[in-house]
């Protein structure tokens, strides 16, 4: 799946549209995670215009690739990906977090064609990732499941469990993506409860391991496009992001994890992304 | 009287009454519906020869797991399963399935309404000598508080059977409640069972008192009324292995007949069986009531006739609770 320079452009264009979308869901939503969810803007991005065997047409089509979002929390990218991608209309993204909306505040599977599960709770993402994967070769089926994780939810016992089996049964056709953004509610992850090294602990449980930078849209696609060639092991790519990526107030903040741009600050962030930081610009900046 | 429509066993007050855990039911009724039901999967938390998961991966070893010791992984692995088409039933001891793995539970089997099979073994005092960790007492309440989950709690090893292939059926999550020691198989192949369905096991014509049982103490709510009978105080049981969807209609006919509603659990008397009859009574005709069940303790290791003597849950315990309430008011 090589990714030429016009839609490398594409995909960095459309990474930025959905970084607009988070901004504005969430200064309309006044609560949600806001550092996060631009961090993986350009992984989302390169996951649903790019990666992902999909039909946003036909949400349930069975022979889809599998995307599951086990750090919940960061949602906003991910209806923001989709509305873009043709799931829902993109104005429905400013229901995010209200009564009655299909986008809850954390993702909710039976409210929302195309959600795959039901996660917020950490660590609950990678053990149903394993289970489909699980399913899909008992089945036969040829197709991939993704699993995006936070790094905070490292701390979570169960994922452990879940690294352990998925190693056990080499569970080739899992690819995991690890948040490497070091920030959680408390702050630096590794302050909080230290992860590294986090690759060699995952190596010590038999998964490919590989690092990337996870704002990097084709340096991205190829660490994808390498785990599908390993026939032996699940593959985990730690994918290292600047938690609020393309806003300079927000960006390695941990303060940001848990909150909501004001609409002021909102309007400030949007021009920062419109104008790529003034560099270029904008008729709505 | 008993009543005959539930075709119980013929030797059933004899010594030559059969007797089997209700795991057992597990084992077989797995392998019976994974005969004709193809997306019947099996998972196991390293308990397969006491959960009798076992039986089903020696029939069918390509769809069984083994999980480890890891009971969270496996109910949200089973969730994933579930979510691309699989029917897992997930077997471990229930004091860490649902005991340990209830958010795991809540979040991606309930709440994502996933057909996945939960399947708590070795629940309730007769456990016996592993004592009070092992013994499960709040299971009932936990499962039952859940949207959407089913719960079953079958009376002997047959019914277990039975109910383990209805859960299939099942369009969502079921909780199926199972125990270790061998106790009286008195329902039959030809004995009634339908999810959400009670069964009345004995009959009078101007009962007393209803005593509504659960589970495998159902066998002795049905020798207490045997006894009762033998002294002129008339009753019925009500087995209710059904405890979500309660049986209402059947809970209400009952309570207006006989009046006075006695309850029998070997789950804690708060948020269990009896508090779901009482919920429900208290609503819609509330009659005076009383609940045997585990009074807010935790177990203890002993020998399972041992244990449920002491904690009251006996026959002996039933019919002195159950005269003396029929004749109190």
């Amino acid at each position: 799946m090589i990714c030429s320079d016009s839609e490398v452009a594409e995909l960095t264009k459309r990474a930025e549209s959905i970084r607009e979308t988070i901004i504005e869901m969430l200064v309309a939503a006044k609560s949600g995670h806001t550092a996060g969810s631009l961090g993986m803007a350009d992984i989302f991005a390169a996951f649903y215009f790019h990666i992902l065997n999909h039909n946003p047409q036909n949400p349930d089509w069975e022979g889809r690739d599998r995307l599951v979002l086990s750090n919940g929390h960061i949602c906003p990218v991910r209806y923001a990906a989709m509305a873009q991608a043709g799931y829902f209309p993109i104005e429905e993204c400013l229901t995010l977090r209200k009564f009655g909306s299909r986008l809850q505040g954390h993702p909710e599977r039976l409210r929302l064609p195309g959600l795959e599960t039901t996660s917020g709770p950490l660590g609950d993402g990678l053990p149903q990732a394993a289970g489909i994967a699980t399913a899909f070769r008992m089945n036969g089926t040829k197709q991939r499941v993704y699993c995006v994780m936070g790094d905070g939810e490292q701390d979570e016992g169960i994922i452990w469990e879940s690294v352990m089996f998925a190693g056990k049964n080499r569970l080739h056709n899992l690819t995991a993506v690890m948040d490497r953004n070091n920030i959680q509610i408390d702050g630096m992850t590794e302050d909080v409860m230290p992860l590294e090294p986090v690759a060699d602990k995952y190596r010590a449980f038999n998964w490919h391991v590989l690092e990337v930078n996870g704002n990097d849209i084709p340096a991205f696609i190829t660490a994808v496009d390498e785990a599908k060639s390993i026939y032996e092991k699940p593959t985990l790519i730690i994918a290292h992001t600047i938690p609020g990526k393309g806003v300079s107030d927000i960006e390695f903040d941990y303060h940001w994890h848990g909150k909501s741009p004001t609409v002021e600050e909102g309007k400030r962030f949007l021009r920062e992304i419109r104008t790529l930081g003034g560099k270029i610009p904008h008729e709505y900046a | 009287m008993l009543n005959t429509n539930a075709h119980l066993g013929a030797k059933i007050f004899t010594d030559e009454v059969p007797k089997a855990p209700t795991r057992d039911g597990f084992g077989l009724g797995t392998i019976e519906v994974a005969k004709t039901n193809s997306r019947v999967i099996v998972l196991c938390a390293d308990l397969t020869e006491s959960t009798r998961a076992e039986w089903f991966q020696k029939e069918f070893p390509e769809r069984f797991i083994e999980m480890g010791i890891a009971e969270q992984n496996m109910a949200a692995f089973a969730a994933g399963m579930a979510l691309a088409g699989k029917i897992p039933y997930i077997a471990s001891y229930a004091a860490f399935s649902p005991g340990r793995n209830y958010e795991q539970i809540r979040t991606t089997i309930a709440l994502n309404h996933v057909p996945v099979k939960v399947c708590g073994m070795h629940a309730g005092v007769s456990v016996g000598p592993d004592g009070a960790t092992h013994q499960m007492l709040e299971d009932i309440g936990m499962m039952r508080m859940l949207p959407g989950m089913t719960v079953l709690v079958p009376g002997d090893a047959e019914e277990a059977r039975k109910a383990v292939i209805a859960a299939a059926a099942i369009d969502g999550p079921v909780y199926i409640r199972f125990g270790r020691a061998a106790t009286p198989v008195f329902t039959t192949a030809e004995t009634p069972f339908q999810v959400g369905e009670a069964l009345t096991l004995f009959e009078s014509e101007t009962p007393q008192i209803a005593i509504l049982s659960t589970g495998t103490q159902s066998y002795a709510s049905l020798e207490a009324a045997r006894a009762l009978s033998r002294d002129g105080i008339e009753s019925v049981v009500l087995h209710v292995p059904t405890i979500k969807p309660l049986d209402t209609e059947a809970v209400l006919g009952v309570a207006r007949r006989a009046g006075r509603i006695l309850t029998v659990e070997e789950h804690q008397v708060a948020g269990g069986f009896g508090s779901a009859v009482a919920e429900f009574l208290a609503e819609n005709h509330p009659v005076p009531m009383r609940r045997i069940g585990i009074a807010d303790q935790f177990g203890q290791s002993g020998e399972p006739e041992q244990l449920l003597a002491h904690y009251g849950l006996d026959a002996s315990h039933i019919e002195e609770v159950a005269r003396t309430f029929a004749r109190a008011l």
